[in-house]
């Protein structure tokens, strides 16, 4: 009896409190918006594969790059580690029954689709085209379309994120299993900890901002409108204070799901165990102190600016520590390139280059060449898509034989991880080459001398497109026709691996009891 | 608890950076927009609102010694709708010169009504649980979680009161 067998109609799936069956409700509807958002990527790179604005107008290219932003960012990435995979694994491997709120749990996923909703219903309504940043005065004054709509949408899911956040939290001070002490907690653990503080402190933020704005588009009272007092430059500062952890709590969840693909695979503990969820803490906590590296050209004080550099620098020493420790863990083990395996190693690779450029616009010389460029689009998409996305399907397939109890095919999941990684990088790294020569972001026509390489981006967003496809095709096939799943295929330490695949109800037959560390491969 | 009431200090955030940018950059402005604020009806709220927190920490000592804690909630109730009722009337009051000011005044007003509306919307829930809590709550815990989130209403109101009142009045 598992908890897929638990009951069979729509309503035991809708009124659920399992937190292993909202996690699939969330995994259903993320990839409903994951695809949404990929669609009016292609159509964006379909309009750039021709330096003339051929394809779509210029309002319609506006509209598409902000609908991508918006679906990409909260709809997708956000949620997609931590309200799937979170959900599912942090109980069972802290080997508790459930989250510490179940109901709320359920609500948090409710939330979520309402504010799904309402920014559907402005897509359909003719769309935004402020770009998901909402830069004020163009989104409270000059913007035609539905700005309030998605920001009432945007708003409510963040409160689904910050419902998230606090069961997390809490399920993992109150629900661990006896004997499973803060340093026995798996580093996937640590990771979603760490990012559900972030969710817990920099989301009302958001909330609170997009609100203003939406008051001030309504009434005209000038909190960010400089000919009645306001300023917009306070708007920047108060959405960069949260759009910027949310970069970490996009990383984070990838960075925790790394580290326990990459010990699986190379039959080695993780290197350094202790430094690992300390630079997860660092990184959450310096995070929240570089906001202004987005506002370095905005005419912020130049002081401030050279401070924010100068921490922005800083994250990138926990973020090294962890790259170097994934690659200890490597050193001498013995590596099985599996599906999931491809994933985390493409995952930690693509987020070097992603970060190492990121030091690049940290630099405010530098910054000033190469912002508002495609450098920007390229590094950002290297974090986002390279690292979140890879790392997201690479969980996806690791512990697919836990969600669904059956193993996907083998070869195929391989040949889609390379494609993915192949498509990816022809997408992207011609992108910063583009921004390097100074192509502007957000606009739908370009001068013809930077043709090849958008051309060859497009055709990279192709072969993407292709790689995202496939795995949607054969795990949905595995779900009816793989083959059974043991508890264990991989032999993994980590108690989600020691209960039935998929694990019954309340998760565990017995309650556990933690006696050794975690990644006790040897 | 805590977790949520972190969480709630930053939903508050932006409105006090807002405020405090406002009176940075426009203090003049800021300063005679709060020479209109019903001083008296402020300070009578505050001393209401202090005294709630009072009759709901007793009400929490009473549960915690085997008493019954239903005459304290009750009227931690009362008065939470007492500040509301005094609010209302002050709202309904400024009304008309919010609706006629310009520039910075406006912007003092607009935060005004934004955070203490936020503020009130905070409180009524408070009243709603409070209530529930005098007419089922047996046990300890779940007193002491509302004792909590009502003490937070009533920081945020500690701080909010000199922001709008108090501000120049006496400097």
């Amino acid at each position: 009896m598992s908890y897929l067998t638990e009951g069979f109609t729509l309503r035991s799936w809708l009124t659920t409190r399992d937190h292993k069956r909202i996690a699939v409700l969330y995994m259903i509807a993320i990839t409903a918006f994951f695809f949404v958002g990929g669609a009016a990527a292609a159509l964006i790179r379909l309009e750039l594969a021709t330096p003339a604005g051929d394809l779509v107008s210029a309002e319609t290219y506006n509209k598409l790059f902000t609908i991508h932003g918006v679906v990409m960012v909260w709809f997708f990435l956000i949620p997609s580690i931590p309200s799937v995979l979170g959900n599912f694994l942090v109980p069972i491997m802290i080997g508790a029954r459930d989250m510490a709120f179940p109901r709320l749990n359920l609500a948090s996923w409710y939330i979520y689709v309402l504010g799904g909703l309402f920014t559907l219903a402005a897509l359909i309504a003719g769309g935004v085209d402020t770009g998901w940043t909402f830069y004020t005065p163009l989104s409270t004054q000059f913007a035609e379309g539905n700005v309030i709509l998605v920001i009432v949408g945007v708003f409510i899911v963040g409160f689904s994120s910050i419902l998230t956040g606090l069961n997390v939290i809490v399920t993992v001070h109150r629900l661990r299993a006896p004997g499973l002490t803060w340093f026995r907690l798996p580093l996937f653990i640590w990771a979603h900890y760490a990012t559900a503080l972030i969710l817990l402190l920099a989301t009302p933020v958001l909330a609170m901002t997009l609100t203003l704005v939406a008051l001030e588009r309504v009434f005209g009272i000038g909190i960010f409108d400089p000919a009645l007092g306001g300023d917009p430059l306070l708007f920047q500062h108060l959405f960069w204070f949260y759009s910027h952890p949310a970069v970490y709590i996009m990383v984070l969840p990838a960075m925790g799901v790394a580290s326990e693909i990459i010990p699986c695979f190379a039959r080695r503990p993780v290197f350094g165990y202790r430094f690992m969820a300390y630079a997860i803490l660092g990184i959450a906590t310096i995070g929240f102190l570089v906001w202004g590296h987005h506002m370095f050209v905005s005419g912020q004080s130049m002081y401030a600016g050279m401070v924010f550099s100068m921490l922005s620098f800083l994250v990138a020493i926990p973020s090294a520590i962890k790259v170097f420790n994934w690659t200890a863990t490597l050193y001498k083990g013995s590596i099985v390139f599996t599906a999931p395996m491809l994933y985390a190693l493409g995952f930690v690779g693509l987020f070097m280059i992603g970060g190492l450029t990121g030091l690049y616009l940290a630099s405010l010389a530098l910054d000033v060449h190469l912002t508002d460029t495609y450098f920007v689009i390229a590094h950002f998409h290297y974090i986002m898509v390279g690292g979140s996305v890879m790392a997201y399907l690479g969980a996806i397939h690791f512990w697919w034989p836990k969600i669904s109890g059956r193993l996907y095919p083998e070869m195929l999941a391989r040949i889609a991880a390379l494609t993915i990684f192949f498509g990816f990088n022809l997408t992207f790294f011609p992108q910063y080459l583009l921004g390097w020569l100074g192509m502007p972001r957000r606009y739908h026509e370009y001068p013809p001398e930077f043709q090849v390489l958008n051309l060859l981006s497009s055709a990279g967003a192709a072969v993407l497109a292709i790689g995202y496809l496939l795995p949607l095709c054969y795990l949905g096939w595995s779900i009816f026709y793989g083959k059974k799943a043991p508890p264990n295929p991989w032999g993994a330490t980590g108690l989600e691996w020691q209960t039935a695949s998929p694990p019954p109800q309340h998760n565990f037959e017995d309650p556990p009891r933690v006696t050794r560390a975690p990644y006790d491969y040897a | 608890m805590w977790a949520f009431l972190a969480t709630e200090v930053l939903f508050f955030g932006p409105l006090f950076f807002g405020y405090v940018h406002g009176r940075a950059f426009q203090p003049e402005a800021f300063a005679s927009a709060s020479h209109h604020m019903h001083v008296v009806l402020g300070t009578l709220n505050t001393a209401i609102l202090l005294t709630s927190s009072f009759t709901m920490a007793l009400g929490l000592r009473a549960s915690q010694t085997d008493r019954s804690p239903r005459l304290w909630l009750w009227l931690t109730v009362l008065l939470g709708l007492a500040f509301l009722g005094i609010k209302g009337y002050e709202y309904t009051s400024e009304w008309s010169e919010a609706a006629s000011a310009a520039g910075g005044e406006a912007r003092f007003y607009f935060l005004y009504y934004a955070t203490t509306g936020l503020h009130a919307v905070h409180l009524a829930i408070g009243i709603a649980i409070v209530s529930w809590l005098a007419l089922r709550a047996r046990r300890e815990m779940p007193i002491e979680v509302t004792g909590l989130y009502w003490h937070f209403i009533d920081i945020v109101w500690v701080f909010l009161y000199p922001m709008f009142y108090l501000l120049e009045r006496y400097g």
